[in-house]
């Protein structure tokens, strides 16, 4: 499919110096074809063929990283970036904060930061995975190029990230990179690394909260690696950012939109009742909020983690906003966790280094809190009762120091039975599924929405809501 | 937190399956299934958590009581496969917080230990007909997968995450403590540069390369995994063995547990005491009964109905036990006196008997047992001094393994004492490097050991010490003084240096994969684990999970 680096460069829009590096390139002409293979396969289904309007980045300008156009996916040209910097680099946290940072990888650091990358790496294809047949059923043209928007830089940030891999970690980076394509989302033999990205999403309900809760975590691991010693891994994932918080832009404004929708039809119902309507009652939703916030939870990884001091101590990982503290070795302070202990909760202290996953979960918890706080204000504008709050961080958890223990939602310790009797009150049931399935039907003409959505308050780009994002004729 | 024995209970080796917390068996005819499902709060001390499969001295007893278990309670089982109760991993290896808070010789003793059950599972697969598999369906690391590395064959699950790793020297700065570096290279026979590879990438090799590598011997998908481990192990339950005879019920491993007196624990047919001022211990084993010798004499199904009464099973259990004890709760006794009690020629009567009957299934695993202990002997690192100063001293047949194993054997010069060779003497009871006991004590003279196979009979004390046997004949007025500024002379030099030459002067002869095992443990990890780059305070094993990172001193020693 690509046979010269003419080819290559011209259709890898990058700032590495592409066309210098035989390296580079002899890594990428035999990982691309495998790359489209797996875009056929695993990519959105059907609509390969379709114009969609969709931004690409084409350079690190201000003018180049967000060009509007009709593409064609498969022909969308998934680039290579690094943010750029002025001036020197240094590593930003641990033991040699202050030091000149590596622009190649340390010998010594080298299976960490492999494993990092490949970690980060392993969501980006899973999510597309996990995305590919929702198209069938978008609630609008706007919203079909919202995922189509999403699924193609996922594709790119895989690029990215199997750009270090190709660039800096030699044979065996090539290796994981071919196992990158090969893994798949919630395939019981070969499953992506990550729980949350092998749970089905196979409607829009999920979808956002999918790009809300699980991408955000996307955005604190990004923001945590733009710290990072490894220059290259920082300037790659700080430009990503750019990219993601589209992402959640589509997930926090998607719920809301949803949010807003189910409070008009509250109040269109004689009984208050939304599913009446045809929409999409608030236990769901909350039921919704419960189930994909509490997976995202899981992605930060153990409360009390060795790996979570290594990656700070040696740099390799910094706190999310790493510059606004003063002090970046964190090797003195403590943070204090409640811990089950002898069949209750009770608090201890951690040393700060082996709590950083924490330390970024809070942050985390704290954006998450932000957009309840606005979907709680829509539903007050629209002159709804109703409430949405987010669940304890000790709830529904499969990792971590909580993951044995049941909870309830507020983070209570409660019997595993006791849990297992209220599940089906707490989080996402087949029957909610079904539920939703049943109402998801496609709205392919522009500026229609489906019942259970409102409208976004603009369109893209300057583009009245009305516009054929996805123009599905041929 | 401190895991020495001092600030803690005794620790006590036995056990039976109503008070395993770590472990499940289950049975299926030829197939049983040991699942490790390791209670993460039930740690033998406190200060850590056995999270993710990992292991401690308490969880190793209970592995050691299902191998022995298996091999006298249940004789039907031809296929064992070890595999994991807990999801998405197989065993994560000893854990670290344990080691890192244990004392040397805690470690030491830990190691040895893990190490002779590693041993006992492949002494099951080569002399019980019953072959250990590892189903690894997750993640195993370290000691994990020196766990599977002893068993004859090893499958792992290929689901792009399991990999099979030994992570001690990139993660921990120590060695793998259980035989990984040698069944790895030995038994195994990995590429060593491959080998070296494997054993400086923490996060290990998975699927496909694993099985290239040689590290295991198949790969399943996770969906088929279960299925197709069901499959080997039923082919392999279904293999054609040459079954010993015999009525093949199993005998039950009753408890024998000892009565505790001051400085003392006496058993039916052993019994340890110590001194603790002049820091030594005396275990002294009564030899066979005239009752015990008949019975042994009616042959194989009167030897399996005695089950675990037999004198030969009952008495080595309580040695093994003895040992176990002393090794971790008589940390300063250096010197251990073994004596004898009974009539030698009985003993002999009694070898010769329990030998006639070796090819019933029961009586083999007597033997093997009896071997086994002895090997424990000589792998405990203390002095030891037999002492034959009695006229009813009994160090003949298997007992006199005890005086040959001893590092002097000391013996009255009196017309009544007896010292004897019977046919348990020549090969049956093999030290872990393969020969036996007197072959290892005349290796300067092969034509003697054959000359004193052919005699097999009592001795007194002149013709014991001119047929090698004994190292100090002395007769009743020297005896006294003699034995005791020996004693103190030995106690009093240094235990380190005592424990290092005794190790290099017990086994002579070539080295095999077994011994290499323990030499190198004793050798080198031992060596690591006391370099302040493992366990000093900036050293690797020290300041695992905390958070400061490890500096090490990197001048090559």
């Amino acid at each position: 499919m690509v046979s010269n680096t003419v080819d290559l460069n011209a259709k890898i829009p990058n700032n590495v110096g592409l066309s210098d590096d035989v390296k580079l390139q002899r890594a990428l002409e035999k990982w691309l074809p495998s790359y489209l293979e797996w875009w056929n396969d695993m990519g959105p289904s059907d609509f390969a063929q379709k114009n969609v309007y969709l931004r690409t980045a084409v350079s690190v300008d201000n003018d180049g990283w967000a060009h509007y156009d009709y593409v064609k996916m498969p022909d969308y040209r998934w680039g290579i970036f690094l943010n750029p910097r002025q001036e020197e680099s240094l590593i930003r946290c641990g033991d040699d904060a202050g030091k000149a940072a590596w622009h190649e990888v340390p010998g010594e650091h080298r299976n960490a930061l492999r494993r990092i990358i490949v970690t980060q790496a392993d969501t980006e294809p899973a999510s597309v995975e996990q995305q590919r047949l929702l198209g069938h059923t978008a609630p609008s043209l706007y919203d079909m190029r919202n995922l189509f928007q999403v699924n193609v830089e996922e594709g790119r940030h895989l690029w990215a990230m199997v750009y270090l891999l190709h660039k800096y970690f030699g044979r065996d980076g090539r290796d994981e990179a071919d196992m990158l394509l090969e893994r798949r989302s919630g395939d019981p033999d070969k499953p992506r690394i990550l729980g949350a990205f092998n749970q089905p999403c196979d409607h829009w309900l999920s979808f956002f909260a999918f790009t809300m809760f699980t991408d955000r975590d996307g955005k604190y691991q990004l923001a945590a690696l733009a710290q990072s010693g490894f220059d290259p891994l920082a300037r790659t994932t700080e430009f990503m950012l750019t990219e993601e918080a589209h992402h959640l832009f589509v997930g926090e404004t998607g719920m809301d939109r949803i949010v807003k929708r189910s409070a008009e039809l509250q109040r269109l119902d004689p009984n208050g009742d939304v599913r009446n309507q045809g929409g999409i009652d608030f236990d769901l939703i909350q039921r919704t909020i419960n189930y994909w916030y509490t997976y995202s939870l899981d992605l930060f990884g153990g409360e009390i983690s060795s790996n979570a001091a290594d990656f700070f101590a040696t740099g390799l990982k910094g706190r999310y906003r790493e510059d606004k503290y003063e002090e970046h070795r964190a090797l003195g302070g403590t943070y204090r966790l409640p811990v089950v202990e002898d069949g209750r909760l009770s608090e201890r202290d951690v040393p700060m280094r082996n709590a950083m996953n924490e330390v970024l979960r809070d942050a985390y918890v704290h954006d998450c809190e932000r957009a309840l706080r606005k979907w709680n204000r829509t539903l007050e504008e629209a002159g709804s009762p109703t409430r949405l709050a987010l669940p304890s961080r000790r709830f529904h958890r499969h990792q971590g120091i909580y993951a044995d223990h049941a909870f309830d939602p507020t983070g209570n310790l409660i019997t595993k039975d006791q849990f297992e009797q209220r599940r089906h009150e707490w989080v996402l049931t087949p029957s909610d599924n079904d539920y939703l399935l049943s109402i998801m039907k496609a709205s392919h003409e522009p500026g229609k929405f489906a019942n259970w959505i409102a409208p976004p308050t603009r369109g893209i780009e300057g583009q009245p809501i009305d516009f054929e994002y996805v123009q599905l004729r041929d | 937190m401190d895991a020495s024995p001092q600030q803690h209970p005794p620790v006590e080796f036995e056990t039976d399956p109503s008070r395993y917390r770590h472990w499940q068996v289950q049975y299926d005819g030829a197939i049983a299934k040991v699942l490790m499902r390791v209670d993460a709060a039930a740690g033998l001390r406190p200060g850590y958590e056995l999270k993710l499969n990992s292991y401690d001295l308490g969880v190793d007893i209970e592995l050691a009581d299902v191998v022995r278990r298996l091999r006298f309670e249940h004789p039907e089982v031809r296929t064992v496969v070890v595999t994991s109760g807990h999801d998405n991993v197989f065993c994560a290896g000893a854990n670290i917080f344990m080691l890192g808070s244990s004392t040397h010789a805690w470690k030491v003793n830990f190691c040895k230990f893990t190490n002779e059950t590693r041993c006992e599972i492949e002494d099951a697969t080569a002399n019980s007909d019953q072959m250990y598999v590892a189903a690894l369906n997750g993640t195993c690391a370290g000691g994990g997968y020196e766990l599977a590395l002893a068993c004859a064959e090893i499958y792992l699950q290929d689901d792009g995450n399991s990999a099979v790793s030994l992570p001690e020297v990139p993660l921990l700065g120590v060695l793998p403590g259980t035989g990984g570096l040698t069944r790895v290279v030995d038994k195994r026979k990995v590429r060593r540069d491959r080998a070296d590879i494997f054993c400086t990438t923490a996060e290990g090799v998975r699927g496909k390369r694993a099985l290239q590598w040689g590290l295991v011997d198949a790969v399943f998908s996770r969906s088929r995994f279960e299925q197709e481990v069901a499959k080997k192990a039923k082919a392999s339950a279904e293999r054609k063995v040459d079954l010993k005879p015999g009525e093949r019920v199993g005998v039950k491993l009753g408890p024998i547990t000892p009565d505790r007196g001051e400085n003392r624990r006496s058993y039916r047919h052993v019994t340890l005491s110590w001194d603790p001022a002049a820091r030594t211990a005396t275990i002294t084993v009564k030899g066979p009964s005239e009752g015990d010798v008949k019975l042994v004499e009616q042959g194989g199904a009167a030897i399996h109905a005695a089950g675990d009464q037999l004198w030969a099973l009952r008495a080595m259990r309580e040695l093994d036990d003895a040992l176990l004890w002393l090794r971790f709760n008589l940390l300063d006794t250096g010197l251990v006196l073994l004596r004898t009690e009974g009539d030698a020629a009985r003993v002999i009567a009694h070898d010769r008997a329990l030998f006639a009957a070796r090819d019933h299934w029961f009586a083999n695993e007597v033997l093997l047992h009896m071997a086994r202990v002895l090997r424990r002997l000589d792998l405990t690192s203390r002095s030891f001094f037999a002492l034959g100063d009695a006229t009813d001293s009994a160090f003949a047949g298997c007992l006199l393994e005890l005086a040959l194993a001893a590092d002097r054997f000391y013996l009255l010069d009196d017309e009544d004492v007896r010292v004897g060779l019977g046919p348990l003497n020549f090969g049956a009871l093999p030290m872990s490097h393969g020969p036996s006991r007197l072959s290892v004590r005349l290796a300067a003279d092969p034509n003697k050991v054959q000359e004193l196979r052919e005699q097999q009979e009592l001795m007194g004390p002149e013709d014991a010490d001119d047929a090698g046997l004994v190292t100090v004949r002395l007769d009743k007025i020297d005896w006294d003084d003699d034995t005791r500024v020996a004693i103190e002379e030995r106690a009093s030099m240094s235990p380190d240096a005592l424990t290092g030459m005794e190790a290099n002067l017990r086994f002579v002869g070539a080295e095999n994969d077994t011994s290499k095992i323990f030499a190198r443990l004793s050798a080198w990890q031992n060596w690591i684990f006391i370099r302040p780059n493992a366990t000093g305070p900036e050293g690797a094993l020290s300041l695992y999970g905390k958070p400061q990172r490890p500096h090490f001193d990197l001048n090559r020693v």
